[in-house]
């Protein structure tokens, strides 16, 4: 599962160009704090590398880690 | 019994510092502070202490600060140019309330000037070097023995009021060699740790007139030390103008609430005078000299030897304008903390200046002729 | 999409501080993410570290982490951690700088803190350009660049900085980009490893300053500038100064080990006085 915490993102989109998997898309309207946020349009795709997670300037990425 | 020594100035300064705790020294080679360097550099190593020359002023400065918040009783010495390139960090380190040490050995100024020769040409600059509104502490060494005792006292006040402390010191005290003592009993002030713990701790709430207590780094209190405006976190808070005048009205008053605890001085021969010689540094040795023939002859002179000339004691001015009808200020520049003593006393006394450059000091006939030109004599 | 999980980073910081006061798109919030889990990957504890920074953009990053910090005066970063680093040689002591606070006002205090070997880890982030002052130009700009000093273009050769920094004495120095998180992060991790001087450069985006003043306006077009423009140093080392000229090298530039500022202070101390040096002396009766 991928989490975006919307009070912290700023709708940079490096999320969406790191992802290798092309997981992320931005969303068409705005949030109430004026922010195009990213979501995972194509999850099932994320191979859990953990790069949106390590990229996001604003700590607003959470990834589930695959189970040992 | 007490131990005596025949010392150099700055040799009993370093002495002094070793006594009051120091066991940081940063500091920049510069005539005529550097046998305080010297002298730290060998006897620091043999208290576990450490010694660093730092590759410029500005840098020792930065590293006073950052090894008193490591937990360490921190010293540099220097001389006007020094301070000069310090002044941004010892602003840091008063807003944020670092007990740092600073002995400046006053040399010819202003720039290159006279690199062996007396003066006191930085008592204004310590008071208003660094850019904003900030009450220092200051304190002159007249003698070996004074600079010795006087070093210990400024790591006293700098632990006690947390900020920086100046030892105003100058070549001729620094260069003279005489005897001095140690006191069997030296009170050296420890710095305390807060009573509260991490989580209930504010780093700069304090109490009233008073100074909040300095955990060091490393001891879990997680302090967010920073030279912009703050709270009482720690936290920079700079467009708000409420925040940024309660702290520096706070960081102004913990000084001057405090003046009577910080302010040093010695009257001699003052009841009866009509004429007080007022000095600091090493101009008092002469006026001492001029004020006790002047009473042989027969005139009613008085010697006010000011030990703090930052804060300036005021009050004590205030009584002795009224006392006297003139005040004779002796100094080694053209005329500095004579300011001073005019803004308080000028309603209530002639003040007259003998300012002296060059390196000389002040000779007692000298000022004895001055005394009588003023008293027409 | 659920908002539940937090990042594994936001437990590093000052939550009452949030969100941060970083451009969207700043390469700062990453290089804080990169040291967090370089930080995970040591045996370093984290009641352990102290934070120094000058000023700058990136000089902001220790006062969003629950750690001590000194937020010092613009380019003494590296002078407050040497005392602070004597004062007290046990703290892990993180210096965070960028290219105008570590390079030009305090580029010597860089080259003397090197030549010591003091036990630091540097981080610069270097996004060539005076941020929060609002776009000058900076030492490391590349030449022909546009900043509001540099209207008509940087004539100026950029310094660089980790070639500076070994030449100046550092054990280990490593220079990468924002679009290099691992390698980064791997970087962070041998750096606070390692007994001496570490510098990480980190190349950085500042979209809201350079990438606009240089045709470049938001942060992924400035990511993509840095991928193009990047080249490992082992391939950079067999091609001309013609093909590198302008490329950003990255990779590991030194790693050695060489004797210690502060161990060479506890030695002189056991010679001298057949004791350590004592830390934390201020509140004790001496």
């Amino acid at each position: 599962m991928i989490y975006i915490n919307s009070k912290l993102c700023k709708g940079c989109d490096i999320c969406i160009i790191t992802c290798p998997k092309d997981v992320f898309e931005k969303s068409k309207e705005k949030n109430s704090k004026d922010v195009y946020l990213p979501f995972p349009k194509n999850e099932e795709k994320c191979n859990v590398c953990g790069l949106c997670e390590l990229s996001c300037p604003d700590q607003a990425i959470a990834v589930d880690k695959k189970e040992d | 019994m007490s131990e005596e020594y025949f010392l150099l100035g700055n040799e009993a300064c370093a002495k002094g510092a070793i006594y009051a705790g120091c066991r940081f020294f940063a500091g920049y080679p510069i005539t005529p502070s550097t046998e305080i360097a010297e002298a730290l550099a060998r006897e620091l190593p043999k208290v576990d202490g450490a010694f660093v020359q730092m590759e410029d002023e500005i840098a020792s400065a930065g590293a006073l600060v950052g090894a008193s918040w490591s937990g360490a009783k921190s010293m540099t010495a220097t001389s006007g140019p020094g301070i000069s390139l310090m002044q941004e960090n010892i602003g840091y380190a008063f807003i944020t309330e670092t007990p740092i040490v600073i002995i400046n050995v006053q040399r010819g100024s202003p720039s290159t000037g006279q690199p062996t020769m007396s003066s006191q040409s930085d008592m204004m600059q310590v008071r208003w070097g660094s850019h904003g509104d900030y009450e220092p502490i200051a304190l002159a060494p007249s003698s070996v023995q004074e600079f010795f005792d006087f070093t210990i006292e400024a790591f006293n006040l700098a632990e006690k009021y947390r900020c920086p402390v100046f030892v105003m010191s100058d070549e001729a005290v620094g260069h003279m060699r005489e005897k001095m003592s140690i006191p069997n009993d030296i009170n050296v002030q420890t710095r305390q740790m807060p009573e509260e713990s991490p989580e209930d701790y504010l780093p700069f709430k304090a109490p009233e007139n008073g100074t909040p207590k300095m955990p060091a780094f490393g001891d879990g209190y997680n302090v967010a030390i920073t030279g912009l405006t703050h709270d009482e976190k720690g936290y920079p808070d700079t467009n708000n103008p409420k925040t940024h005048s309660q702290l520096v009205k706070r960081l102004c008053d913990k000084i001057l609430k405090n003046r009577e605890d910080i302010v040093s001085f010695k009257e001699e021969d003052c009841d009866d005078a009509d004429l007080i010689v007022i000095t600091y540094g090493s101009p008092y040795r002469s006026a001492k000299t001029a004020v006790n023939q002047a009473r042989e002859e027969g005139l009613k002179v008085g010697s006010l030897k000011i030990n703090t000339p930052w804060p300036f004691p005021d009050e004590e001015l205030e009584k002795i304008a009224k006392q006297a009808d003139d005040l004779l200020v002796l100094e080694q520049n053209l005329g500095q903390m004579v300011h001073e003593v005019e803004r308080v006393a000028k309603s209530d006394a002639n003040v007259h200046l003998f300012g002296k450059i060059g390196g000389e000091l002040h000779k007692p006939d000298e000022i004895l002729t001055k005394i009588k030109e003023i008293k027409g004599v | 999409m659920v908002e539940e999980k937090q990042s594994p980073f936001l437990k590093y910081l000052r939550e009452d501080r949030l969100p941060h006061i970083f451009c969207p798109g700043c390469g700062n919030g990453m290089v804080m993410n990169a040291f967090f889990k370089a930080l995970e990957g040591t045996d370093i504890d984290f009641d352990n570290i102290a934070m120094v920074s000058g000023i700058g953009c990136s000089s902001r990053i220790p006062g969003y982490v629950k750690c001590d910090s000194l937020h010092t005066t613009h380019g003494r970063a590296l002078p407050f951690a040497t005392g602070l680093k004597v004062g007290n040689p046990d703290l892990d002591v993180i210096v965070f700088t960028g290219d105008g606070d570590g390079a030009s006002i305090g580029g010597n205090h860089l080259i003397h803190a090197a030549r010591r070997n003091i036990n630091l880890t540097v981080i610069c982030v270097n996004n060539n350009i005076y941020g929060m002052t609002g776009g000058q130009i900076s030492p490391t700009s590349p030449k022909g660049s546009y900043a509001t000093t540099a209207p008509y273009g940087s004539k100026d050769v950029p310094f660089n900085l980790s070639e500076l920094v070994v030449a100046a004495g550092a054990s280990y120095v490593a220079r990468w980009t924002s679009t290099n998180p691992l390698q980064l992060v791997n970087s962070i991790k041998k750096g606070l490893n390692t007994n001496g001087f570490a510098f990480i450069e980190v190349v950085t985006q500042c979209p809201t300053y350079y990438g606009r003043k240089n045709k470049m306006k938001t942060a992924t077009s400035m990511f993509e500038y840095l991928k193009e423009n990047s080249i490992n140093k082992r391939k950079a080392d067999k091609m001309t100064p013609e093909e590198i000229e302008d490329k950003i090298i990255i990779g590991e530039f030194i790693n050695r080990q060489e004797p210690e500022f502060t161990d060479n202070v506890q030695k002189l101390d056991e010679e001298t006085s057949k004791k350590p040096y004592k830390k934390r002396t201020a509140y004790e009766e001496l």
